[in-house]
């Protein structure tokens, strides 16, 4: 499961710093999506992992190390709302800027080749 | 302790998000009653924060200088969160206040008229800002960051155009990567310690296991990078220029206070985590000391460089946060409390010039606004001296331009240190706590020569622009120049000479917030002791 999780975290960061370092808007968007999935993860996974086990805290003596923190998850719940938000203004401002620009390029005008 | 007085703490958050939320109810028509409800809110915010530092400070209790706690939902410390206004804090939200109620008054000149829901997004960035400050718990500053920078978002493109959304759309991709880095940072703090609460954190720093040790600091890093990033330190800030200088002034006059969040959090989190009594004692102090000094070098070559004076202004907010950034790496009780008038003087004099600006360059010729680098500085200085040397005397200099000049002067004096005003008090005192320890470190000296190397850019800077803009005889009418447009201006300046007239009870002020930042007991103290709503005192 670590294994799984951290080679996931790792391909979403790795591709999404590629895709953020791209010169056109719209891969700069997806690559800040990748990112954000995989910083969604690591989070989770700063909660500890835990599988084959129900998610619910059964009655009398609990032991609390047999469980996930649920902090970190709240943590998450906030980050996903946070960055869809920014996202979401972000791909408005890059509509703005290639009606404004005529040009999906990161700074509003191409390289000259 | 009254009641009210215990609600004082959150006040400045919730004040204006209220007032925000009541002001999206209205449509954009109702323009007096939105100027009326924002200016309002803004001057109550001024009110209570002074109130704040009074109360910090001293006011009515015994022990002068012990930080407010205020547990929201009245959940006890490190599990809830807690906001906590101890003398640092205070100062901050208050300094937010003013630049808030000036920014704002300004604005009502005619720039809240380019863009809708301006009134809003201004408070929306007055609440975060004020929140970041006063918050006692690092995901909860993550949230607050967040509030402040989507309404800087919609800000920096208030007034739309080409130019605004070319810097808005790297402005807004840089935050939203550097939001991802404050996450990190912040997940792997939590998995080795197990709290957000700032105070909770600097106490279990002893407990954490010399192998997680590596993990903490490479989260304490991370996160160090991410307010970095906001502070505009160099190489992360070649965003900061151009997005100041194309956003509206009032704008940029409020956003001078975003780069000393940055500033804020790396002096909290660095007295709390990293201060004497830590494991892991001057953590990252270095790498601040050569960032800062890094930093106050590319500005004050920028601000010889450009030859518009946003460009001036916005170098001069990272030299401002480089020698900021640079003086808390080396540390230090005296020095704390030197940097901390510096960041108060330098934050009112940078907005000050953010307003005094687009007055001054409204009043150039398009052709006289010097673009390129290759142009020369001055048209020939030379031609046709002799017929203006004649009729010198004659030469009446229009009311508005008198006003402009003089504003511009006294904008000038604070930035560049020259005496009369409070920015010369703020470095040389840096200097004078410099030059307070016996083997004088060469990053000090170096530190020393840049910020008057600064200076000197500075006042070249002005000078050249000030001759360009104002001095050289245009043949336009003046232009028009609405009191509502120099009052603020005026106030900004009024603070500063406040700076300069009360620099002694002032400096007493700092000192005892420098001294609550070298010796943290109290913060955590207040923090751990914080008392439920009907729990009897031990």
């Amino acid at each position: 499961m670590e294994a799984v999780l951290a080679l996931a975290i790792g391909t979403l960061t790795a591709s999404g710093l590629w895709l953020l370092f791209r010169p056109r808007t719209f891969q700069v968007v997806l690559g800040l999506c990748l990112l954000s999935y995989a910083v969604n993860l690591f989070i989770v996974a700063a909660g500890r992992l835990r599988t084959d086990a129900p998610p619910i805290v059964g009655k009398g003596a609990v032991d609390p190390a047999q469980f996930v923190d649920p902090v970190p998850q709240a943590l998450v719940l906030t980050a996903i709302v946070i960055s869809f938000a920014t996202t979401a203004l972000l791909l408005v401002v890059i509509l703005a800027a290639r009606g404004l620009t005529g040009t999906d390029h990161v700074d509003g005008e191409e390289d000259d080749l | 302790m009254s009641d009210w007085m215990h609600h004082l703490v959150i006040a400045p958050i919730v004040l204006p998000m209220l007032v925000c939320a009541v002001l999206l109810a209205f449509d954009e028509r109702r323009r007096m009653l939105k100027r009326l409800l924002s200016l309002g809110t803004a001057a109550a915010l001024v009110v209570i924060s002074a109130a704040l530092v009074w109360e910090v400070d001293g006011g009515r209790q015994a022990l002068p200088g012990t930080p407010h706690v205020y547990l929201l939902g009245d959940w006890p410390a490190p599990f809830g969160i807690v906001l906590v206004a101890d003398r640092l804090s205070a100062v901050m939200v208050l300094l937010t206040s003013i630049l808030g109620f000036t920014a704002l008054f300004y604005a009502i000149a005619r720039w809240d008229r380019s863009g809708p829901r301006f009134h809003v997004l201004f408070l929306l960035l007055l609440t975060g800002v004020n929140g970041a400050f006063l918050t006692g718990d690092i995901f909860n500053l993550f949230v607050f960051f967040e509030v402040l920078l989507a309404a800087s978002y919609g800000l920096v493109l208030h007034g739309a155009g080409e130019g605004r959304t070319r810097a808005g759309l790297h402005y807004i991709t840089i935050n939203i990567a550097t939001s991802l880095l404050f996450l990190i940072g912040v997940a792997m703090i939590y998995a080795v310690t197990g709290t957000l609460n700032m105070a909770d954190l600097a106490t279990r720093m002893a407990t954490v296991p010399p192998d997680d040790l590596m993990l903490f600091e490479a989260g304490a890093a991370i996160l160090g990078i991410a307010f970095l990033v906001k502070a505009g330190i160099w190489p992360l800030s070649f965003w900061l220029p151009r997005t100041y200088a194309v956003s509206a002034p009032p704008v940029a006059a409020i956003f001078a206070i975003m780069t000393k969040v940055g500033v804020y959090v790396v002096l909290r989190l660095s007295s709390l985590l990293f201060g004497a009594e830590s494991d892991v004692a001057g953590f990252a102090d270095d790498w601040l000391i050569w960032a800062g000094l890094a930093t106050m070098a590319y500005g004050t070559l920028g601000i010889l460089a450009t030859r518009k004076l946003t460009g001036v202004a916005g170098h001069y907010v990272m030299v401002s946060s480089g020698t900021l950034i640079a003086a808390i790496g080396m540390g230090g009780e005296a020095l704390t409390a030197a940097l901390l008038f510096y960041l108060a003087s330098s934050t009112l004099a940078v907005g000050a010039l953010y307003l005094i600006i687009e007055p001054v360059e409204r009043n150039a010729d398009e052709d006289d606004m010097i673009e390129g680098i290759a142009e020369p500085v001055f048209d020939d200085e030379y031609t046709g001296a002799i017929e203006e040397e004649e009729n010198e005397i004659g030469v009446v200099i229009p009311g508005t331009i008198a006003i402009l000049g003089g504003g511009f002067i006294f904008c000038t004096l604070p930035l560049a240190g020259l005496p009369p005003l409070s920015g010369f008090i703020a470095k040389f005192a840096i200097i004078d706590a410099l030059f307070a320890d016996a083997p004088i470190a060469p990053s000090a000296w170096i530190l020393i020569a840049l910020i008057i190397l600064s200076g000197l850019a500075t006042l070249i800077a002005m000078t050249r622009a000030g001759i360009d803009l104002l001095w050289t005889p245009s043949e336009d009418s003046p232009p028009s120049l609405s009191v509502i447009e120099v009052a603020p201006i005026g106030l900004l300046l009024a603070a500063c000479l406040a700076l300069m007239i009360l620099a002694g009870p002032v400096y007493l002020y700092m000192e005892g917030a420098a001294a609550a930042l070298v010796d943290r007991s109290a913060y955590i103290d207040a923090v751990r002791d914080a008392r439920r709503i009907g729990e009897v005192m031990p």
